[in-house]
């Protein structure tokens, strides 16, 4: 559902940018995904001009354009462009671009860097590669076809010119029509499809790669926000007299929310000579907050509204056959209905987030660790009036992010400071303002029924949900749902019935795209449920997930006729080898159980297979073993790496963390009540990538979704016990 | 008030409020960025650092406490990345988001000093109070016992590395 959810993701926020809806009422920001972005076909520009960049001394520096969270895009990228331009890839450097309409949209999201880059990396790289050769035939007076490009240089037998002796003419030469440049067939790649080392990582263990609180600036200050801990409400009035007395503290003033509902809170700034100063003087504001009507709002209540919800008649998503018919035909022994329920889910990347804005009367320049760069120069030309080319954005590494540095929220508080303050300012979000006021996972609430008929397949699937819709708060006038179906959408799963029902929950809560959106909560629920009528049936789960998925075919999307279909092959190509390294049916110890699922998003395939063992209610998790499918593996290290990150952030979300509401705020604040998993209970990571020569897709987030049913699914096999409210809480297993 | 202490060989003297945190100190006063606040209550280990060779966290640590004392952060822990925690780091290909690395490797370093030849299980105890939420344990408890090799001292054989 990558594109889906990409598009989902990328509309709303260009709808936010044109009708100014409820994430930018006063905020219309200039974001604009030029055509070139969404043509998959194309090169942006010049390369050399663009990608490329190469010194007197040959030193060959690749850009990459989109932004550096950790899941290895400064590797892989540049690795994409190296391979097509011919360039040793050991003598090469690489560099973040700035924010530039040549590189059209840099937003970071939707798994989509490395799946949405490789045509124009490569034409771009081709493009090049083709300029060097033209501009050495030139020099040599022969044709382009007399020679060749290889580590750096263009050769024709043993003479050779290196690019940094051509890169001059090379420039000058027309760039080649895409259409017609010449790429690499599979065989005749040199790095794509190689463990390469990631270029970021020797500076990430010395300390001296630049995370946005690292950014420092001379005559540079610092800056702390002051927030309703009540989402939606403000400052009544505030007493700053303490605070003011405070030595090397510079300023005290409101800022207003932006947006309406709860986009940006607004509050109360202290400015300071440093973080800590101005953290102190935050503490010794006297602050009177109009608390609003969400203060009534807690985790209760929305559990009440959400079974109200499921228990009343639901919009009509999806219905195919009749399966409440079926459903109510079938003896009791064959059919089943159970509740699944999901929380809230906060981001919590390590580094907080952080902004650093100067603005000056004719220019701007800021610093910020966002995934969405674009939309930082938005809001500060939305703030100054200035043209786009006056605001330079620099995007730093990012210490994790996960969706969160999507939104706009920080940069636009840094800069109402910045235009203030007219000195450099570096607003810092301590990790309890970060914790308590962000964009987070919604929680979910679902009423699964399903029947087997005689033959032991599925008669009917009903599934009725309700959430806090993402799609609801970005964009009013769109289908509530559409930010939340997923693969419930798109079942891989023959039944005769399908229905899917939805309502949006109402809720002040702040939500949005946490990694792997919707696909994290309709995986667990769809996977789950899989189970559980295998269960009824007495069939094996794995075998009844083989044949429920049936003979290769192409499921569409039953909502959107343009998304890619799911391709059942692929599906069960990666449940099969997931269970065969997992060791699938072979003996276990007693109190151990195994646990499989599989779910499509992002265009990738990926089945999870979970060892653990319960004793004494106490749970450990021993193995996962994940298989993916993800077309051709640019940078299979890269792949390992984010397939094991996915999976435990996903054991995160299943067994430890979880954002509760009380009184209109959250009860977590920072990560002793926010806990994650330690690396005691991280299990061992197995990953086997399915060997493939289509184009690749998305990897950042399609491990996270099998990871949770495949978990509970484990502990079923152990104890019996099924779980469907996440997350696990102790007393589940005793 | 002027509090005096060396930081990674070099003496300084820093005039601020003595109960600001070392971390903030580091950071903001002294410029070394490589030390990283994640959560200011000691919970996540981003920012530890080494107090006399003892590992500390200093999102909570008081300066005045560091006055005469001897700090080394991860600017300080080699030139040019040879530390074999470091090297072991690379080989293992560890950090994604890097962030939490820094606080991951000096926790690891003073561990090891204590423990030259750890299990893996001693590994998972000694690094299990640092939060990393790109999830790199399983590679920095194969990083930790490559180091022990490097060093000469493991009980387990480590890995072939990431690559």
């Amino acid at each position: 559902m990558s594109t889906n959810t990409t598009l989902t993701r990328r509309t709303l926020l260009k709808k936010a940018a044109q009708t100014g809806a409820v994430a930018g009422a006063a905020l219309v920001i200039g974001f604009d995904v030029p055509a070139r972005a969404q043509d998959p076909d194309k090169p942006a520009g010049n390369p050399l001009k663009g990608w490329v960049k190469i010194d007197q001394n040959g030193q060959v520096t690749l850009i990459y354009s989109r932004s550096e969270m950790g899941q290895g895009v400064s590797t892989s990228l540049p690795m994409i462009l190296a391979d097509e331009l011919c360039v040793d890839w050991k003598d090469i450097r690489v560099e973040h671009a700035s924010v530039d309409p040549f590189y059209g949209d840099q937003g970071t999201g939707g798994s989509g860097s490395v799946a949405g880059m490789w045509m124009p990396l490569r034409k771009a790289g081709a493009s090049a590669r083709e300029m060097f050769i033209a501009a050495a035939a030139q020099r040599w007076s022969v044709t382009p076809e007399t020679c060749t490009a290889k580590a750096g240089a263009v050769w024709r037998g043993d003479d050779k010119l290196t690019y940094a002796e051509l890169v001059e003419s090379a420039a000058r030469l027309p760039v080649p029509d895409p259409a017609n440049v010449r790429l690499k067939s599979p065989d005749e790649f040199e790095y794509i499809g190689k463990s390469l080392p990631r270029t970021d990582v020797p500076s990430k263990v010395d300390g001296s790669a630049i995370f946005g609180l690292d950014v420092r600036v001379p005559g540079m200050v610092y800056a702390v926000v002051a927030r309703c801990p009540v989402f939606g409400g403000k400052v009544k009035r505030f007493d700053a007299a303490r605070t003011k007395a405070l030595k090397g503290v510079l300023d005290v003033f409101e800022i207003p929310a932006v947006g309406e509902g709860v986009y940006t809170c607004g509050g109360v700034v202290v400015v300071a000579e440093t973080t800590y100063i101005a953290m102190q003087g935050r503490k010794l504001l006297q602050i009177e907050w109009d608390n609003g009507p969400a203060a009534s709002e807690s985790s209760e209540t929305l559990r009440r509204q959400f079974r109200k919800l499921v228990d009343s008649s639901m919009k009509v998503v999806i219905n195919q056959g009749d399966a409440e018919a079926a459903i109510a035909a079938a003896p009791a022994e064959k059919k089943i209905e159970v509740d699944y329920e999901l929380p809230f889910q906060a981001h919590a990347a390590m580094e907080p987030l952080n902004c650093t804005v100067h603005i000056q009367s004719d220019r701007a320049e800021a610093w910020a660790a966002s995934q969405s760069p674009n939309l930082v120069q938005g809001v500060i030309q939305k703030l100054t009036g200035l043209p786009p080319e006056k605001i330079q954005v620099h995007t730093t590494f990012m210490g994790g992010a996960f969706g969160r540095r999507y939104q706009w929220d920080f940069p636009t508080e840094a800069a109402q400071i910045a235009k203030r303050v007219s000195k450099p300012v570096q607003l810092v979000w301590s990790r309890e303002d970060d914790m308590m006021h962000d964009f987070y996972r919604p929680a979910s609430y679902h009423r699964m029924s399903g029947a087997l008929d005689a033959d032991g397949n599925v008669a009917g699937w009903r599934h009725k949900y309700t959430s806090t819709s993402i799609a609801e708060m970005f964009d009013p006038k769109a289908a509530p749902e559409s930010s939340e179906v997923g693969l419930t959408a798109q079942i891989p799963y023959q039944t005769k019935g399908y229905k899917l029902e939805y309502l949006p929950a109402a809720s002040a809560v702040p939500r949005a795209w946490w990694r792997s959106v919707e696909a994290s909560v309709v995986g667990f629920v769809m996977e789950s449920f899989i189970d559980e009528l295998a269960h009824a049936g007495n069939v094996d789960p794995y075998e009844f997930r083989l044949r429920l998925i049936g003979d290769n075919r192409l499921v569409k999307d039953a909502l959107d006729p343009k998304e890619r279909p799911l391709d059942t092959a692929r599906l069960k190509a990666v449940l099969q080898l997931a269970a065969d390294k997992g060791d699938w049916g072979k003996p276990l110890p007693a109190g151990h159980g195994r646990g499989i699922a599989c779910h499509y998003s992002f265009h990738t395939y990926v089945s999870n297979l979970v060892e653990v063992s319960v004793n004494n209610g106490a749970l450990k998790v021993h193995r996962v073993v994940s298989a993916v499918d993800v077309g051709t593996p640019v940078n299979p290290n890269g792949i390992h790496a984010q397939v094991e990150s996915a999976i435990v952030y996903g054991l995160t979300a299943a067994l430890k963390s979880q954002i509760t509401i009380q009184d209109g705020h959250t009860v977590q604040s920072n990560f002793n009540q926010f806990t994650t998993l330690s690396m005691k209970e991280t299990p061992k990571i197995d990953v086997y990538i399915v060997p493939s020569n289509v184009p690749p897709t998305g990897i950042g987030e399609p491990g996270l979704p099998p990871t949770a049913p495949a978990l509970t699914n484990a502990i079923f096999a152990a104890t019996g016990k099924r779980i469907r409210r996440l997350p696990v809480q102790p007393g589940d297993l005793a | 008030m002027a509090i005096s202490f060396e930081v990674n060989g070099q003496q300084k003297t820093v005039d601020v409020d003595p109960k600001t945190p070392l971390l903030w100190v580091l950071r903001d006063t002294l410029n070394l960025t490589g030390t990283k606040y994640g959560c200011g209550i000691a919970a996540c280990g981003a920012c530890t650092v080494h107090i006399d060779g003892e590992p500390a966290r200093s999102c909570s640590y008081p300066v005045s406490g560091v006055a005469g004392k001897k700090i080394t952060t991860i600017e300080g822990l080699s030139s040019s990345r040879t530390h074999p925690v470091q090297q072991a780091w690379i080989a293992e290909q560890v950090p994604q988001c890097g962030y939490c690395q820094s606080g991951q490797i000096m926790t690891a370093v003073a561990f090891l000093k204590k423990n030259p030849s750890p299990t893996a299980a001693q590994v998972d105890d000694a690094m299990s109070n640092n939060i990393c939420r790109c999830g790199t344990a399983q590679r920095i408890r194969a990083a930790v016992l490559r180091a022990a090799d490097l060093m000469g001292n493991a009980k387990n054989s480590s890995t072939g590395g990431a690559l």
